[in-house]
């Protein structure tokens, strides 16, 4: 990965929520980043941090309030031609959170897995179709009986292989899957975890993953992302983020995770965040700003320095 | 020795439905002491949540059915109880904090009505000393502003601050045993870590005991003093929580130890365990794990294997402790804890704990 190219740029991109009564939820509020080609980018933070908005913006599941999305260089929320558009849908696809609730029930496996491809036209004959499903079937662990039964006929991990079969049915380039194994058994989430990383290696694919589990994400991300309150505050390589972390927020979530290892465990103490330890003062610079070389972190001038100091 | 509180032995548990009898419990047996918190895990349909339930004669009969098997609060057989006895007995000596915070709460009662409920039903106390009692909880709980929250409805409290007050509730009258059923799944990391500190916490401060159910193997060796592995209704293996991390014996203990990602881990491919936990309406023959074990022996698709003793504390159901079976190397992950159990029980001569 010397060459690094660009897939998905996310440029200062805001969506915010009406939520009557004249108040705005800034689910996300400014956040930039790049996702290159062939990588996996995990994106960590608590529930209502902005990680799973942000998946759905970038997809253009929401208009965005501000900002932009490039995808290939093509903004996804600017107006497009239809052709466009719908090669822009093909190119990028979703894996949920939820097994259970993202197959439609009253559909077969087969027709919801050939749903893309119909929309799409990739099959050309009723045999390629049903052979295209067959094989996407195989590649993700089921097998070809299966094609014709429902969504309930399946246990959870098995689900999440259809969800996965739909998202490659239309030969996508760019996959966020959002949350795709926290509703997973820990036997079960290892075997999903391994299909995606053998999928991204056989067919070039890029991730977007969404989790809050700090240790898959680790194992499966390149580069990790932390959120908090909207705002992106970590960038980082996925060893150099749990080696380093410099941002105090990074801190306190990485010392919560429990480890099975009881010996650790015994002697872990926690970081307690406190937003307020920053006192930044009424219209200060504050942004990402690079410690060193690919480490960004959500900082003041002040902070910069103190940062580059302790750290470079 | 330490004092038991509660005794379970070989609790069978079926459910009748349409298709035949589903063997959620099969045969589990354990003990609980004093002051101690026991891990239960095990995956979903494990049967660690009926065990659970089943305690607190909370399932729904019909279609759920005690076969067979005692469950001994203190020497009293809880199975026999009448429904009246046992209401008692529920929130009192044994009550339970339940994993959904969200709903487990009564939305259109305040905070500090669902606490009360609880001491006026079981302590003959006034409405007043109620009052002053749940305020108290709240505080013990980490509630900022008690007497506040008190005249609060649970949809003005965030998901750890509702989750607090799940566990005030529970603690109301002091019970022996608390079952936590999952109390931090529905949390984030962070809150998660505040509501696991909150429970070590009050377990110093009133002796209870804990039996803690997860599937999260990380928030089991922070809380847990001992495991039990939950296997298709069945124990397959517990002991102390060192020696089920760091010397387990089981391949299905092995296969959950090995298929967590730790935070050094490298770059080679997760062990994974294939396939699904079996369908406990038709169980199959022999060792109900044989089917995904890699290390399954002829005899497994056979016979069940029988508890065999590591230590004291430490029993495990596998073919494999049989003084006939062959040697096997367990997964790289799994031999690297075991080092470090070698190292463990020199530095404290054998002493466990």
């Amino acid at each position: 990965m010397s060459e690094k190219q660009k897939l998905v740029e996310v440029k200062n991109l805001k969506q915010y929520f009406k939520v009557g009564k004249g108040q705005v939820v800034k689910a996300v509020d400014d956040v930039t980043f790049d996702i290159y080609k062939g990588e996996t980018l995990g994106l960590v933070g608590e529930s209502g941090c902005g990680k799973s908005t942000t998946g759905r913006t970038i997809i253009g599941l929401y208009e965005a309030t501000d900002g932009e999305v490039l995808f290939n260089g093509l903004s996804v929320h600017r107006k497009k031609s239809a052709k466009e558009a719908k090669e822009l849908k093909r190119k990028m696809q979703m894996i949920f959170q939820d097994p259970y609730a993202s197959l439609n029930p009253r559909m077969t496996v087969a027709d919801i897995i050939a749903e893309g491809i119909d929309i799409h036209g990739l099959a050309s004959s009723r045999e390629e179709r049903m052979n295209r499903v067959y094989e996407l079937l195989e590649t993700v662990g089921l097998n070809r009986e299966h094609a014709n039964r429902y969504p309930h006929e399946f246990s959870g991990g098995q689900r999440q292989r259809i969800g996965i079969a739909r998202a490659l049915a239309v030969e996508p380039e760019f996959i966020i899957a959002d949350e795709p194994i926290s509703a997973l058994d820990v036997s079960i989430q290892a075997q999903v975890v391994n299909l995606m990383k053998k999928l991204q290696r056989e067919k070039g694919l890029t991730y977007l993953f969404i989790a809050h589990d700090l240790s898959m994400v680790k194992y499966i991300s390149d580069r990790i992302g932390v959120m908090y309150f909207g705002k992106m505050v970590e960038l980082a390589d996925a060893e150099e983020l749990y080696r380093n972390p410099i941002h105090p927020y990074t801190k306190s979530l990485l010392s919560a995770i429990p480890h099975p290892d009881p010996e650790t465990e015994r002697t872990r103490k926690r970081i307690i965040y406190d937003p307020s330890q920053h006192n930044y003062k009424e219209g200060e610079d504050v942004r990402m700003r690079e410690i060193t070389p690919g480490h960004f972190v959500y900082c003041s001038e002040a902070e910069y320095e103190k940062y580059k100091a302790m750290y470079s | 020795m330490m004092e038991k509180v509660l005794e379970v032995k070989d609790l069978h548990i079926s459910f009748d439905v349409y298709g035949g009898e589903v063997q959620a419990v099969r045969g589990v047996s354990f003990d609980l002491y004093k002051g101690e918190t026991l891990a239960i895990v095990g995956e979903s349909g494990s049967g660690k949540s009926v065990t659970s339930k089943a305690l607190m004669r909370l399932l729904p009969m019909p279609p759920a059915r005690i076969k067979q098997g005692q469950i001994l609060l203190e020497g009293r057989d809880l199975t026999k109880l009448s429904e009246k006895e046992m209401q008692r007995v529920r929130g009192a000596e044994i009550s339970m904090i339940f994993q959904d915070p969200m709903t487990a709460l009564n939305p259109t009662m305040t905070i500090g009505k669902q606490i009360t409920e609880v001491l006026l039903k079981h302590q003959q106390m006034s409405k007043e000393e109620a009052k002053e009692r749940a305020i108290e909880l709240l505080d013990l709980v980490g509630i900022k502003e008690p007497a506040l929250r008190f005249k609060q409805y649970p949809h003005q409290l965030s998901g750890g601050m509702r989750q607090r007050v799940v566990i005030a509730i529970a603690l109301a009258c002091n019970p022996k045993v608390l079952i936590a059923d999952e109390p931090t799944t529905a949390l984030d990391v962070t809150i998660q870590a505040q509501i696991l500190e909150l429970i070590k916490d009050i377990q110093k401060k009133t002796g209870t005991s804990i039996i803690f159910i997860t599937h999260d193997l990380g928030v089991v060796a922070n809380v847990a003093d001992r495991v039990a592995v939950m296997y298709a209704g069945k124990i397959v293996e517990k002991g102390t929580v060192d020696e089920i991390f760091y010397n387990p014996k089981h391949p299905y203990t092995w296969g959950l130890l090995a298929s967590m990602p730790s935070l050094e881990h490298g770059d080679e491919e997760l062990y994974s365990i294939p396939g699904t936990p079996p369908d406990l309406l038709n169980p199959p023959k022999g060792d109900a794990f044989a089917p995904r074990n890699a290390y399954a022996l002829k005899i497994d698709y056979e016979m069940e294997p029988p508890m065999f003793q590591v230590s004291d504390t430490h029993y495990a159901a596998t073919w494999l402790l049989h003084p006939n079976a062959p040697k096997v190397e367990p997964p790289k992950v799994v031999r690297e804890r075991m080092k470090k159990f070698v190292t463990l029980t020199n530095n404290k001569g054998g002493n466990k704990q």
